[in-house]
């Protein structure tokens, strides 16, 4: 059973092939057998997801379930769920039980989907290797040694091992994409504010945005129409009609623009990536696309504007874990300034210091203008670099990570490079447009990903483009040979 | 050498919604603690603040209510800093684009010259919640009823002179918000208090002094000690060589001084920026013209209207006017009654006087706008004279009923009967054939002893006019 996907386990439990019962404990077997050497999980919610299945079981027989009733699926830990542990990846919220359920883990539960656990995740998602996270580095599983990419890597292993059908994931810089390039599975960030943020625990407020990862588009297309819509409790939430988003698969890219921004296949491009990513683009050509040259000119802009904005909102957003109220408290403090100190000292790890450091900084009396306020106007630099663009193309198309994963270690003391690893995917949070990453090929057994951009709420054209291309490759249907 | 005072008022006013700023808790007073938090309120993970809508009205009706430019965009943003009583590490507050700009109110000043204050700007920010420290047993207890419940921030450009100025000023804007119905104006609760920065220059020199910010001062007596005893002491200092550190101070009425809190380099790097979980907030002309149909009066309005409709004196018309309550009182009177000075007079005099006495605020006077202007009735149509009326209505806020109940009840008619008068006055002329001859020989003055002789016979009810005409009458 676990080799399905979502829109044939969705099949199955239609036709009464198995039960949800039965798929939930065939799945929560797998992660006992696969999911420690992975490190994928955090929590693991067997009795919950048990009593879930059973409930979707009855929705099925008394004629209410819909596409996604009884699908189990995973959640990121850093979406709070009432009643489990909700850690984000950190020591610092290690004892926290979330009082409440996130917006996307409420909707989730209303079509019936059951949550099988908690994925592993870099520290409060900052990070793109999985390495920061307070429980351990999540393993690649098409290669141990192998990162899975970051931050939601915990998720894309789940779904890249087939040891859960789809998960959730954020993406504030490129976490859900560049660990699906890396696990070779298919990763959607939406558009910033298609997706409630409510119950999400902030890290950049202005970049994050939550997406399923699955195994293909047409998965991704059925859990995003779930996930979408608005919500009053977000501000920044769009109230906007969301359509379904499986309706278009099935059209036809006969005609449609690809730009291809020449800073996407520059310096820095591992040559095996950009090797197969061109392959996937002839692909495209052969499926009646038109393939358009394009310039991004601020691209390298990128990376240094996203490392003070979202530093910057992180150094604020974070700042609410002091010790007072809940997680982590050291132990007798002597008085406020020490309680302060050791509880933020000791509950976060090194890399979230780091940026809320970095951002503490930026934000600070003399340096904001230099800092905070430049980076706001690049910020419309790169995002009218797209504005453009669109006007003359109907996606762009790119690597979505410079390399294949790299090993567990290698990159993990020099901040920089590992930075660099999401020059790609930064300036969509940027620009708060939708991306995807979509399994292109493998170079020496380590996954590429496809990157697909589009324009604002195109998400239905993203899914149509991933999907066609999915229709007419199988890389999707890689899996790691110790996982089929 | 002479000093000139320079102060400038930062006024928070709590505004009269049912929930939070960004959240649906309530904001009652007086709640157990923690028991109106909310997992927004508290800033728990992943939480987010959503705007309640109604701040911005009230906040743009004050602007339009100044005279000020109410943005059509103004913007949200973080003040970042750690204390326990504040959730998220930060306050959501406004700071370079705040929903009031530039706007402007008279005082009145005891030599009844006008002054126009400024107002710099008046932005909407949420409340932090309380450390209690006492009952924790060398511990500190967090309390997050008020966290998140708007407040208003009015802050004055430095045009006051005096802490009497400073006063005047606040009234005002207490008169005003409570008015607008935006603000109880409660100072006990904390709904209403001020900042006050104070310096002081040598007389004739542009430059300002370096000030120092007195914290949270809520009530108007306080105010007014407070920023006198400060500038007591900045002058002390600097005529005693010394120099002013700008720093916050609190003053403490108990000891009637001001003591340092923190100095400017020990002040927290706020690191303010635009929040992102919130969007501009967008103010449309229709929006606006909306509100402006919902103004009431305002006070200035209503004085202006009083004096020339009334014809009242101004200083009365002001004291009337000073809460809207009482203005209404006083319509409700001349409604019931027809003569508005003397609606006036037992309004601001006797009533007044009353409610001070017993610590009763108008809304809840025993005796009603209704009742007052049936007594007044009585002294207008001759039943009774002013004095009597006086302990008229002492009865009648004792709770013995109307003013025509007591004057029945307690026989307190007046003798308007000439003939039952002239029996009274033939028999006080009859026992005084001194005071008589007296009057007879050109001592005027001992008419008012017969008036009184022959009310203090009638027990006051005597018609003091017809008295007069009569006493005159038989005496010549």
């Amino acid at each position: 059973m676990h080799t399905k996907t979502v829109a044939e386990l969705s099949a199955g439990l239609q036709q009464g092939d198995f039960s949800s019962t039965e798929l939930t404990q065939a799945y929560l077997a797998r992660i006992k057998d696969k999911g420690d050497e992975l490190n994928c999980f955090v929590t693991v919610t067997a009795d919950q997801a048990l009593l879930a299945a059973a409930a979707a079981d009855q929705l099925r027989s008394d004629g209410k379930a819909g596409p996604l009733t009884g699908i189990p699926m995973a959640h990121k830990d850093i979406f709070c769920t009432k009643g489990v542990k909700t850690s984000c990846g950190s020591k610092m919220l290690d004892n926290f039980i979330a009082p409440y359920n996130a917006s996307v883990v409420e909707r989730l539960n209303e079509v019936g989907m059951v949550m099988l656990g908690k994925t592993n995740m870099d520290e409060f998602a900052m990070g793109s290797s999985n390495e920061t996270s307070y429980y351990g580095s999540v393993k690649n599983p098409w290669d141990l040694k192998a990162v899975p990419g970051g931050s939601s890597g915990g998720s894309a292993v789940v779904v890249a091992a087939q040891i859960a059908p789809i998960s959730t994931g954020t993406d504030t810089g490129g976490s859900i994409r560049q660990p699906a390039a890396l696990c070779g599975i298919t990763g959607l960030k939406p558009t910033y504010g298609r997706v409630s943020r409510y119950g999400m625990i902030a890290f950049a407020s202005s970049l994050d945005q939550a997406g399923p990862m699955a195994r293909s588009a047409e998965d991704a297309a059925m859990m995003l129409n779930a996930m979408a819509g608005f919500d009053v409790r977000d501000s920044t939430c769009v109230d906007k009609e969301v359509p379904d988003y499986t309706a278009n698969l099935a059209d036809s890219l006969q005609g449609l623009k690809i730009g291809i921004p020449k800073e996407f296949f520059g310096e820095g491009l591992d040559a095996g990536v950009a090797d197969v990513v061109q392959a996937a683009l002839k692909e495209y050509e052969n499926l009646g696309a038109e393939l358009v040259d394009i310039s991004l000119p601020n691209s390298g802009l990128s990376v240094p504007t996203y490392y003070v904005v979202a530093p910057a909102e992180c150094s604020s957003n974070l700042s609410r874990f002091d010790g007072v109220r809940f997680g982590y408290r050291c132990d007798n403090p002597v008085d406020l300034e020490d309680l302060y100190k050791r509880s933020r000292g000791e509950g976060f790890g090194p890399e979230v210091k780091r940026r809320i450091m970095i951002g503490a900084y930026a934000l600070s009396a003399g340096y904001y203008d230099a800092y905070y306020l430049k980076a706001q106007k690049c910020r419309r630099l790169i995002s009218d670099d797209f504005k453009k663009a669109y006007e003359k193309v109907d996606v762009i198309m790119g690597p979505t990570a410079p390399s294949t994963a790299f090993n567990i270690g290698e990159k993990s003391d020099d901040p920089v490079t590992m930075y660099l690893s999401d020059i790609y995917t930064i300036a969509v949070n940027l620009a708060g447009l939708p991306g995807m990453s979509i399994p292109a090929g493998l170079v020496d057994g380590r996954p590429v990903g496809l990157q697909i951009i589009g324009n604002y709420f195109e998400e239905s054209r993203l899914l149509n483009v991933a999907h066609q291309f999915q229709q007419a490759t199988d890389f999707h249907k890689n899996v790691p040979k110790a996982y089929k | 050498m002479e000093w000139e005072i320079v102060i400038g008022l930062e006024i928070h006013a709590q505004l009269a919604t049912k929930s939070k700023i960004f959240s649906g808790a309530s904001t009652a007073y007086g709640a157990a603690p923690n028991t109106q938090a909310c997992a927004v309120d508290l800033g728990l993970p992943g939480v987010l603040p959503v705007l309640n809508k109604e701040v911005v009205r009230m906040a743009a009706k004050f602007g339009l209510a100044i005279g000020a430019n109410v943005s059509r965009r103004s913007v949200f943003d973080r003040k970042n800093y750690f204390y326990p009583d504040l959730p998220k590490g930060y306050q959501i507050s406004q700071l370079a684009l705040p929903i009031v700009e530039s706007g402007q109110l008279d005082i009145e000043l005891e030599d009844g010259v006008t002054k126009t204050i400024g107002v710099t700007r008046a932005h909407l920010e949420e409340d932090a919640g309380k450390s209690l420290h006492e009952d924790y047993q060398g511990m500190t207890g967090v309390d997050l009823n008020r966290a998140g419940t708007p407040l208003l921030e009015i802050v004055s450009e430095p045009d006051m002179r005096s802490a009497k100025e400073a006063v005047a000023y606040m009234k005002k804007i207490h008169s005003l918000v409570t008015y607008l119905e935006i603000c109880d104006g409660n100072m006990q609760e904390g709904s209403f208090r001020c900042d006050a920065n104070v310096s002081v220059r040598p007389k004739g020199q542009e430059e300002f002094g370096t000030r120092t910010e007195l914290k949270n001062i809520n009530s108007f007596r306080f105010v007014e000690r407070a920023i006198n005893i400060e500038v007591e002491r900045q002058i002390d200092i600097i005529e005693s060589g010394g120099e002013i550190v700008q720093e916050t101070r609190l003053y403490d009425s108990d000891k009637n001084e001001t003591r340092s809190m923190r100095s400017k380099e020990e002040a927290n790097d706020y690191r303010y920026f635009p929040d992102p979980d919130l969007l501009p907030v967008e103010i449309t002309e229709e929006f606006l013209e909306a509100i402006k149909l919902t103004l009431p009066e305002l006070p200035h309005e209503k004085k202006t209207r009083f004096v020339e409709q009334y014809g009242l004196k101004v200083e009365d018309a002001e004291v009337l006017t000073s809460t809207r309550a009482q203005a209404q009182y006083f319509e409700d009177v001349v409604g019931a009654s027809s003569d508005a000075k003397l609606a006036a007079n037992w309004v601001v005099g006797t009533l007044a006087g009353m409610l001070n006495k017993e610590n009763t605020e108008i809304s809840a006077s025993p005796v009603s706008a209704k009742a007052l202007g049936g007594l007044l009735n009585r002294i207008i149509d001759n039943t009774i004279s002013g004095k009597i009326a006086k302990e008229v209505f002492e009865a009648m806020w004792q709770g013995e009923g109307s003013a025509d109940d007591v004057i029945e009840s307690r026989g307190l008619k007046q003798i308007t009967d000439t003939g039952a008068i002239e029996v009274i006055i033939d028999e006080i002329i009859a026992a005084n054939p001194d005071q008589v001859e007296q009057f007879r020989a050109g001592k005027e003055k001992v008419m008012g002893f017969f008036v009184g002789q022959v009310m203090k016979a009638s027990k006051g009810k005597a018609n003091p006019g017809q008295v007069n005409q009569l006493l005159k009458q038989k005496l010549s």
